[in-house]
């Protein structure tokens, strides 16, 4: 009995892979396994070696693995791209149709079905992606009639007869592949899992759901990978809570967009890529020059201009923290985990109303588009807090020609904030530095005030779990620091690193900008050395580091920029090699 | 009730002496009180230009915001809240230069929004520099030998992007300024209002008395039916643009707050925007 073990499906785009995926990691969400996904695809539709790679485990796991166990393979170009994956001991799948053969060198099982020949046999070609999962289903040795729900549920709407020829696919590849096979492997016969289900979504969709549950009910936003299945998830939603979702011209009529519908008293967001980003700075420095609340959601990928879009990286760190002209408050946030990209939406929407201010979420193409296991969702910790929103009727009456003080100067330099249509809120705003009513002023006495009171809103603070440490060792070997999707596969060079008598701390730092100096220091100072881990190739995360808490004499960088994210070999070679 | 008078403010206007955008400036209050608006029910967006101060000059919300995007950021004002009645304002450089993409897509969305433009042929908050709306061989700081682009038509654009509200006036004619922009808060959908308001200095060429001797006044046809889209094209070719009144509109298209599904007449900015643990429940389950 093993578990956990990881499972790939590698095709040609279009092919039926991602539908695949879908029934088989559902199926296995059903049993109540962990289950965690990887995607690699290209910036096309139909064509190009596309593969999903799910880890399945019985314990909790938040990174892709180092090697494969078994993959299921539609063409030859599938086995000799990913069989160097495999373990000793693995198993490919493959159509007979196209007679695979394993690279040689390649120690693992050929199981060649008539994938294709069989779905023909029931009507259509169409159906080789479920003849294939039925196959790697059955060597498995796990109940098929949770995988035929899945089925179910995938073809429902299609009508029964459709639903029951699919799962007559699965039936005939079950039964070929194990009368080949004598019965399901038994070095693949995984533990039971717990059989709780858990939820199982995308990083974008636990954006999404966030955001809803935030009380975000507009986006405006452009089409962009890996960022638009937060639009797709939100048109699909907000209507229900009365909102709606628009897909505008360009980046900065979504930005904009955005900043009226906040300026009018609605939480609204909008999400992008690099490129969109950078279209949206100038409109990122109106929101907190006139203070107005913003939330952005910055799904990093492969840049530089289009880069490598559909490939991890985390280079956008450096456009977020510095991207506008002039100076102005703002926040970058960065959820490491399924779970953080549903409650640091509501984070994100409540700092930006407390503090009036744009909020940057930060995550990473392997984030937001992974699919995994999330631990459940508790709305009963959900808390809705609009700041210095000021009701209409708490308004004092305003005389002629009297404006409202929306610029306030405060102790924490917020101001009380009124939305059009208040009957004594009256006031102007404007990008043009401005007096407390938010009138044009050039007074340099003014603007040194202004300036201040807008720089200084963010001293102190300090998010949720700003720093999230596990630092176990009062004096480590070792101290890894990392962002956004890299937690995980951190942690697992860690314990490898534990077995061979390293001692290592782990810091996970959430809170991008401000940067939580003193927070950061402290676990500078229990270790001997320091790794900063990142996918970029400028190291921009360390440079923040030595930039607020110091530590440049024991701090090396772990870079990786080829598009893949890192897989815990790496970082355990990497930290045996820098130790 | 409020008269013109509620919404004029304090602020002096930093434009020059005969700017044509003081009438402008004029006419919004006019109508905004004709129509029986309170300040407090309208917001005027305005772009960055000298046109672009107009939203501090209003006694009204008002947003002076970025060059060229003052119609994506007064949509979102009117999603948010689409009880409030939203104008969007600036210069012909802002909305068919820097804009002009915002433009041709605000008009095919067509909210419930009043997008007049104060087109002067010219930029002059940067002093005097070609624009599109400048005329062939027209010179300027940018063009010392003369634009050698052709001259951009605004109501041929808006025309054939689906606009449901094209109008078109003069500085001078306070009176039927002021009715037009009545007319296009009272459209119910996404109305353009084109004004000719002369740059007195650095625009030599398109002065008051050119346009008095320039522009045809679709008043003096009687016969002329705004409603027929064909014939509004036919006439804004045959004057080469130079004409002023309501040129075309479409009552029937819906505007998009009205298409959307679900959206209510309750603007979103006064709805409850907590979850139920019930509503919570029912997301959560598409992920099971």
């Amino acid at each position: 009995m093993i578990s956990q073990l990881s499972w790939k499906i590698g095709g040609q785009q279009g092919e039926g892979v991602e539908s695949t995926d879908r029934i088989f990691s559902t199926a296995l969400n059903r049993l109540g396994y962990y289950l965690y996904g990887y995607r690699h695809f290209s910036s096309r539709i139909k064509g190009g070696h596309t593969n999903n790679k799910i880890r399945i485990s019985t314990h909790p796991i938040r990174a892709i693995s180092d090697d494969l166990d078994i993959l299921v393979a539609f063409d030859q170009e599938s086995i000799d791209l990913n069989s160097h994956e495999l373990r000793s001991g693995g198993v490919v799948v493959a159509d007979a149709k196209f007679n695979p053969v394993l690279p040689e060198g390649v120690d693992a099982q050929l199981f060649a079905v008539p994938i294709t020949k069989i779905a023909e046999e029931l009507g259509t070609s169409l159906m080789k992606n479920m003849v294939a999962s039925g196959a790697s289903w059955a060597l498995l040795g796990l109940p098929i009639e949770v995988f035929n729900k899945a089925v179910e549920e995938e073809f429902g709407r299609k009508g029964p007869a459709i639903v029951e020829k699919n799962v007559e696919a699965v039936k005939r590849g079950a039964e070929f592949v194990l009368e080949q096979a004598g019965g399901p492997l038994d070095a693949f016969k995984l533990d039971e899992a717990d059989g709780k289900q858990k939820l199982f979504m995308i990083g974008n969709e636990a954006i999404g759901l966030g955001s809803v549950a935030a009380g975000c009910r507009l986006m405006s936003a452009y089409p962009i990978t890996p960022a638009s299945e937060i639009m797709e998830y939100l048109i699909k939603k907000l209507p229900k809570f009365g909102g709606t979702v628009v897909q505008t011209e360009d980046e900065i009529a979504a930005v904009t967009m955005a900043i009226g519908a906040n300026y009018a008293g609605v939480r609204t967001m909008t999400a992008s890529a690099g490129p969109g980003l950078s279209l949206m700075m100038e409109a990122i420095g109106l929101a907190g020059m006139t203070e107005q609340p913003l939330v952005i959601v910055n799904t990093q990928r492969g840049g530089p201009s289009t880069g490598l879009p559909t490939k991890q990286e985390q280079s956008d760190l450096n456009a977020m923290v510095y991207g506008t002209h002039g100076e102005i408050p703002k926040i970058v946030i960065a959820p490491a985990s399924i779970e953080d990209c549903f409650y640091d939406m509501i984070e994100a929407f409540n700092l930006s109303e407390q503090y009036q201010v744009p909020v940057i979420v930060m995550t990473d193409l392997q984030l937001s588009l992974g699919k995994q296991s999330c631990e459940e969702l508790d709305l009963s910790t959900v808390t809705i807090n609009r700041g210095k929103l000021v009701r209409e009727s708490e308004l004092p009456e305003l005389e002629t020609h009297q404006l409202f003080k929306r610029y306030e100067l405060t102790e924490d330099g917020v101001s009380p904030r009124v939305i059009p249509g208040d009957k004594h809120g009256l006031h102007h705003v404007t990008g043009v530095e401005h007096d407390e009513t938010g009138r044009p002023s050039e007074n340099a006495g003014n603007r040194l005030r202004m300036m201040d009171k807008r720089l200084n809103k963010l001293n102190g603070l300090q998010i949720r779990d700003a720093v999230r440490s596990d630092s176990p060792h009062d004096a480590a070997d070792l101290l890894i620091i990392g962002m956004g999707s890299t937690g995980g596969t951190i942690d697992e060079a860690r314990s490898r690193l534990a077995e061979e008598g390293v001692s290592s701390n782990h810091i996970t730092i959430r809170q991008i900008h401000p940067f939580p100096t003193e927070l950061v220091k402290a676990e500078l100072n229990k270790a001997k050395k320091v790794i900063i881990l990142e996918n970029n190739a400028t190291a921009q995360l360390a440079a923040q580091v030595k930039l607020y808490a110091g530590g440049a004499d024991k701090i090396k960088s772990v870079l990786k920029y080829d598009g893949n994210p890192f897989l815990p070999s790496e970082v355990h070679q990497a930290c045996k090699e820098l130790n | 009730m409020a008269t013109f008078k509620e919404f004029r403010n304090n602020v002096k206007p930093n434009w020059c002496p005969g700017c044509g955008d003081f009438s402008v400036q004029a006419a919004i209050q006019r109508a905004a009180a004709n129509v029986g608006l309170e300040p407090e029910q309208l917001a005027v967006i305005s772009g960055i230009g000298c046109s672009g101060r107009i939203s501090g000059y209003i006694n009204a919300y008002g947003l002076h915001g970025i060059h060229g995007r003052a119609l994506p950021i007064a949509q979102g004002v009117k999603l948010a809240n689409r009880e409030l009645t939203v104008i969007a304002s600036g210069g012909d450089g802002d909305g068919f230069a820097i804009g002009m993409g915002h433009t041709v897509h605000a008009i095919r969305r067509n909210l419930d929004i009043t997008y007049i433009v104060m087109d002067n042929q010219i930029y002059g908050l940067t002093k005097g520099q070609t624009s599109p709306r400048s005329a062939e061989g027209f010179k300027t700081k940018s063009t010392p030998e003369g634009s050698i682009e052709s001259t951009l038509s605004p109501l041929e654009i808006a025309m054939s992007a689906g606009a449901t509200f094209i109008a078109q006036s003069f500085s001078s004619d306070l009176k039927q300024l002021t009715a037009l922009i009545e007319a296009g808060l009272n459209h119910k959908g996404f109305s353009l209002i084109n004004v000719f308001s002369p740059c007195v200095t650095f625009n030599k060429v398109n002065t008051y008395d050119w346009f008095k001797e320039n522009i045809v006044n679709l008043n003096e046809f009687p016969d002329y039916d705004p409603s027929n889209r064909m014939a509004a094209m036919n006439k804004i070719m045959e004057t080469n643009g130079m004409l002023t009144g309501l040129i075309y509109q479409n009552k029937e298209r819906k505007s998009y707050e009205n298409l959307i599904a679900g959206f209510q007449e309750q603007g979103l900015a006064n709805q409850d925007i907590q979850l139920s643990q019930d509503q919570f429940e029912k997301l959560l389950a598409e992920f099971k």
